[in-house]
């Protein structure tokens, strides 16, 4: 349920990361999005009034996977075409102008208390999901903290709609001449609109800098004089990073904003929020069909920390980069620009964002650690690798249930279906099959096990039938 | 592991001293920074091993308190 009665319109997420395509793609959204979004895949960074870029990055440095690095597509969008899927599922519900006023809990189940133009009324459920933003009511109710770090800098949004050929890539400007001092960032969105993204700095008049007559020099210095634009959305925002302490209290789940806060740059706070979706749902389809006990859930809590902490980690030190807090820091982010152009060393340095890749979680109780001697290949505790497979790809083939992915591993795959595992086996010879083989590593008579959200549970050079199912009830949360 | 030499190194440190300090005349304390830090980035760079840079890190970090 949504206490708004629609969707909201200001765009706020606007990239969205492969990892999040593969997530939709399990979900038959993903080519919805793709052919709507705009795929982008290069970043650019520039500084001072240099029109050639001191730096550019490839988020897709592995070539041959099904779906980008990144597609733009506003919030908005995204959110309609996935209420359009779920609406094709005769058991789900949406209720749309239902507000959330109180919760309470049991052993085996809570009650939230629902308000509605009409009236209001009780639920109850096994589980309850809160994924009810940042300013979380049931967090608050429930008298949860919600720890990290405020940032003293404010960012104007200026998503404008003006027709020019330009490369769908990101750029990124330190002490641009339209912005001195300041960070700007240039993003390409679907219908001729723009992301156009200025750093303000911390002791400014917010209703002030929103203004058209006040917001249309930054945006004319950006795109030039010459340009006609109209405005789509202004907003100035600030931001914070932090977390909940836990995620998961007993029968009520945090889950997106309302568990975690990121600051924009790196595209994490979205992106993370499908993260926890994905990894908590094939976890309570599990619990809810009876195939796991109900202390897998505390896995969730744990990998989607971890996902949250690595987002927190980059995004404040991209943060601590474009907004240095202190003399000595403000002199080490100018000596990298200054040398990121003519040193390459430098260039790792510079730090516009670090964006939004796949956590892994290498020491989750859910994997079986490595026992054989591998040398590179996907570590248990990874997402999967995408590759090409015949005449489609890999992920497609996985799915969304466990997987056993093997070079002729010998094991048997009536046995396998018994326990609900489908497989996927790499060794025919052609070409396809071998990039496959070369990304996982995988030696004739070996295998991995793939959990349902297409991360690696186990693997064996050697495969055993009595080893999967122990790799099995692991990664469902049973030892 | 290797580890950060805290023994001398230079057969002329006068000469070496210099060097590092009459970069800095004609600079304000703000470009003398930024000058500094080019020079621990390239050093840093060099030497390549973080064990060695947190090593040095922490031996500066608690002499500061001795000034
Ligand atoms: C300027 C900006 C740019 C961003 N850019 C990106 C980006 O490029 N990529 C990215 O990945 N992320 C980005 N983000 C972050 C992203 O927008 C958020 O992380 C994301 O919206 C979080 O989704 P959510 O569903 O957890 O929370 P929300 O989107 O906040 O949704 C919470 C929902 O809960 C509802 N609700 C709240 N309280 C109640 C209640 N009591 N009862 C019932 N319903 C309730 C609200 O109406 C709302 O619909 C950006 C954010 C901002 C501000």
């Amino acid at each position: 349920m949504n206490q708004l009665e629609f969707i909201a319109a200001g765009s706020k997420a606007i990239c969205f990361a492969k990892r999040t395509l593969d997530i939709w793609e399990r979900l038959g959204v993903a080519k919805k999005m793709i052919d709507k979004g705009v795929v982008w895949n290069v970043g650019k960074v520039f500084y001072g009034d240099a029109s050639d870029p001191i730096y550019q990055f490839d988020m897709l440095p592995i070539k041959e996977q099904k779906h980008p690095s990144f597609i733009n597509l506003q919030q908005y969008y995204v959110e309609e075409i996935l209420v359009e899927e779920l609406s094709k599922y005769d058991n789900v519900q949406l209720r749309w102008g239902h507000k959330a006023t109180a919760v309470e809990q049991s052993s085996n189940g809570a009650s939230v208390q629902i308000e509605t133009p009409q009236g209001s009324y009780g639920i109850s459920a096994e589980w309850v999901i809160a994924c009810d933003g940042h300013r979380s009511t049931i967090r608050e109710l429930m008298g949860l903290d919600f720890q990290g770090q405020i940032f003293e800098d404010n960012f104007l949004i200026a998503d404008v709609k003006f027709k020019q050929e330009r490369p769908s890539e990101r750029w990124f400007w330190f002490d641009p001449p339209f912005n001195p001092g300041h960070s700007a960032l240039l993003h390409k969105q679907p219908d001729d609109v723009w992301r156009l993204d200025f750093q303000l700095g911390w002791d400014v008049d917010r209703a002030e800098c929103v203004k058209p007559e006040n917001v249309e020099p930054f945006v004319r210095g950006m795109i030039g004089d010459d340009v006609e634009f109209e405005e789509e959305w202004y907003s100035v925002y600030t931001f914070q990073c932090r977390r909940m302490r836990r995620f998961v209290h007993g029968r009520i789940v945090f889950a997106g904003d309302s568990a975690h806060q990121v600051s924009p740059f790196g595209a994490r706070g979205c992106n993370g929020g499908v993260a926890d979706a994905d990894n908590l749902a094939w976890k309570l389809n599990l619990i809810l069909n009876g195939d796991a006990q109900k202390g897998l859930i505390e896995s969730y809590d744990y990998e989607a920390i971890v996902t949250a902490d690595e987002n927190i980690l980059n995004s404040t030190r991209s943060t601590e980069f474009m907004t240095p807090k202190s003399e000595g820091s403000v002199a080490f982010r100018n000596a990298v620009l200054d040398l990121a152009e003519e040193y390459k060393f430098a260039q790792s340095f510079v730090n516009s964002g670090r964006l939004s890749t796949p956590v892994g979680y290498p020491d989750s109780a859910l994997n079986t650690p490595d026992k054989d001697a591998w040398d590179g290949g996907v570590p248990p505790g990874n997402a999967a690798i995408d590759a090409p497979l015949g005449e489609g790809w890999l992920l497609d083939q996985l799915g969304d249930q466990f997987a056993i992915l093997e070079n002729r591993s010998g094991l048997n795959e009536t046995e396998l279906g018994s326990l609900h595992i489908v497989t996927i086996d790499l060794s025919t010879a052609d070409e396809s099959r071998s990039i496959a083989l070369e990304r996982y590593q995988i030696p004739r008579g070996g295998a991995y096990l793939i959990r349902p959200d297409q991360y690696v549970a186990a693997r064996w050079k050697s495969a055993k039938f009595a080893d999967v199912q122990n790799a099995l009830a692991r990664a469902k949360g049973s030892q | 592991m290797a580890s950060l030499k805290t023994t001398q190194s230079f057969d002329r440190p006068d000469d070496v001293y210099q060097k590092l300090t009459e970069i800095h005349r004609e600079l304000s304390a703000q470009d003398s920074l930024k000058l500094n830090a080019k020079l621990i980035l390239l050093l840093a760079n060099h030497i390549g091993d973080e064990d060695v840079v947190d090593e040095a890190i922490a031996i500066a970090v608690r002499n500061q308190t001795k000034a």
